[in-house]
């Protein structure tokens, strides 16, 4: 870790959120308060309905908060911005398109140059793999190589924080294990700021720096866990299959406790240590 | 790779090369089948219940008409499809735009929609008569009549594919900030063309009908003259060599347009 002197990149501040329809009203999330270092790598973990999507997309400006303030890179957050880039559960690649125009999508919208993005594009899908698919349809491609694209789509433009909304719950566990490596060694060659959503424990171990354990109704930061394990991590290696396994336990204990122990047992203390990095 | 490995991967690439020849021979054969038998039915109908000719011709006697009249049948036949392409291009120029207004605003979908449908449910065969009043026995009620009967499909099927975008293509534009302009023609448009396919498909038939009734109103030439006027002479077998050539017509423009789908939607084929 780097310690305390790294910058802030996403700040989120008393950050509620309640869907009104006509028929229900639902409070999605409620005084959720969490500091994203610059660089970091943090992982929302939380069963379904907890609102870790919610927030992802309060975040990357898709969906304003009812309450509360959120500040990408000390600016705050209106809209969805050039410097921060979503990569959503399904790929959502354009179908009519190439590998490589897929890629190079956010430079012909955000009017990039194209010419050194093309070389960026390139390099990018080198290093996930898929040289010699450029020209390759979405449809031609297995759902991993699919998901490598979009990768690659997202961090084209060179943003500074990568939102990631479950992006590797729809493939198969092998294929996802090995997603999960390669997003470690391109986050430790490309680095940015990660907020990754997922509700696989062994994933938001395997991955985060920082694991922020959502509970639901309404959704609140439960707790915060460091994980310390050297990187690149592998389930493969003993030593970081041990601390991770040390970190699952808890992750589970954390998860399912709440569950049976009732609600009312909410707010009072454990997400008051939001703030209270240890570092 | 030892030699009975060669000769397997061989085999195998043999067995595969040869069932996609199959399948393709498949594709072209069983229609072929299907329209054989129809023909040979219609022969041994006239054959079994003795039909005279002026009824229901034979396949050979309407062959022998259409090699005999084909100079004029050629001629007849260029019109209705000049006709039917012609009104099939404007109702395509004028529904297109209408589809993109029904689709962005919900103000006007509420006002037009309505108006459309009530439209729609008019029996086009009961305007024919009325436009020959209106625009006179030229091509000009026949083209109408064309566009009026293609226009509907192809406002309804396009409207529907320009809302149906899928939802994570809406929030991926979104992200980015694309425009309203790039949303509609980077993802919105080409995301609705296998739904506008659908609508074109439907309307390319119904675009021969409406070349047909139009002229039936009113014509001195195109297929559908001929049949009236062989009607008027009791010539049916020209009448039958006219209605086997607009079936004709029908599929060939309809096989041309789902080729043309292959070609521009490709990533939709199955």
């Amino acid at each position: 870790m780097v310690g305390g002197l790294a910058a802030t990149a996403i700040q989120l501040s008393g950050i509620s959120h309640v869907f009104e329809s006509r028929k229900a009203r639902l409070h999605a999330l409620d005084g959720i308060d969490l500091a994203v270092r610059e660089n970091e790598f943090v992982t929302l973990v939380g069963r379904s309905g907890c609102g870790k999507s919610t927030l992802l997309r309060i975040i990357a400006g898709l969906l304003r908060p009812t309450v509360g303030d959120v500040r990408v890179s000390g600016r705050p957050v209106t809209g969805p911005r050039r410097d921060v880039a979503f990569m959503f559960q399904r790929s959502a690649l354009l179908p009519w398109r190439t590998v490589l125009q897929n890629v190079m999508l956010p430079v012909e919208i955000l009017k990039l140059d194209r010419r050194t993005h093309r070389r960026r594009a390139e390099e990018l899908l080198a290093l996930t793999g898929l040289e010699g698919f450029e020209d390759r349809r979405p449809d031609e491609l297995s759902g991993g190589m699919q998901q490598r694209v979009s990768l690659c789509r997202a961090l084209v433009h060179n943003p500074s924080v990568l939102l990631m909304d479950e992006p590797f719950a729809a493939l198969d566990a092998l294929t996802r294990e090995e997603l999960s490596l390669e997003l470690q060694r391109i986050w430790s060659e490309d680095r940015k700021t990660i907020v990754f959503v997922t509700h696989s424990i062994q994933e938001a171990a395997l991955l985060a720096d920082r694991i922020a354990v959502m509970s639901p109704r309404p959704g609140r930061i439960a707790r915060l866990l460091d994980v310390t394990a050297s990187r690149p991590r592998s389930l493969g290696i003993t030593a970081h299959s041990n601390e991770l396994d040390r970190v699952s336990a808890e992750l589970h204990e954390l998860l399912f406790a709440r569950e049976t122990a009732g609600q009312a047992d909410g707010p009072a203390g454990p997400h008051r240590s939001v703030t209270t990095d240890p570092s | 790779m030892t030699t009975a490995e060669t000769q397997l991967g061989t085999a195998i690439g043999g067995a595969q090369t040869r069932s996609r020849v199959g399948a393709v021979a498949l594709r072209v054969l069983l229609p072929a089948v299907t329209i054989i038998v129809l023909i040979a039915l219609w022969w041994l109908a006239t054959v079994v219940f003795d039909w005279p000719a002026y009824l229901v011709p034979t396949p050979g006697d309407v062959w022998n008409e259409m090699v005999d009249q084909r100079s004029l049948l050629a001629s007849d036949f260029k019109t209705t499809l000049f006709e039917s392409l012609l009104g099939f291009g404007l109702a395509i120029a004028i529904a297109v735009p209408f589809a993109v207004v029904i689709a962005y605003s919900r103000l006007l979908e509420l006002t037009i929609y309505p108006a459309l449908v009530a439209l729609n449910a008019i029996p086009k065969i009961a305007i024919a008569p009325l436009l020959v009043i209106w625009m006179g026995f030229g091509i000009g009620p026949k083209i109408a009549m064309v566009v009026l009967i293609c226009f509907f499909p192809i406002v309804i099927s396009t409207a529907t594919g320009l809302k149906s975008t899928p939802a994570e293509l809406v929030d991926l534009a979104r992200s980015l900030s694309a425009s309203s302009v790039q949303e509609f023609v980077k993802f919105r448009f080409p995301a609705a063309l296998p739904y506008v396919f659908v609508g074109l498909k439907v309307a390319i038939a119904l675009a021969v009908i409406g070349a047909v009734v139009g002229e039936f109103v009113g014509a001195t030439e195109g297929l559908g003259y001929v049949i009236i006027a062989s009607g008027q002479n009791a010539n049916t077998t020209l009448a039958f060599a006219a209605i086997v050539l607009l079936s004709v017509m029908s599929i060939v423009l309809f096989y041309a347009l789902v080729l043309l789908e292959r070609l521009v939607v490709p990533w939709s084929e199955d």
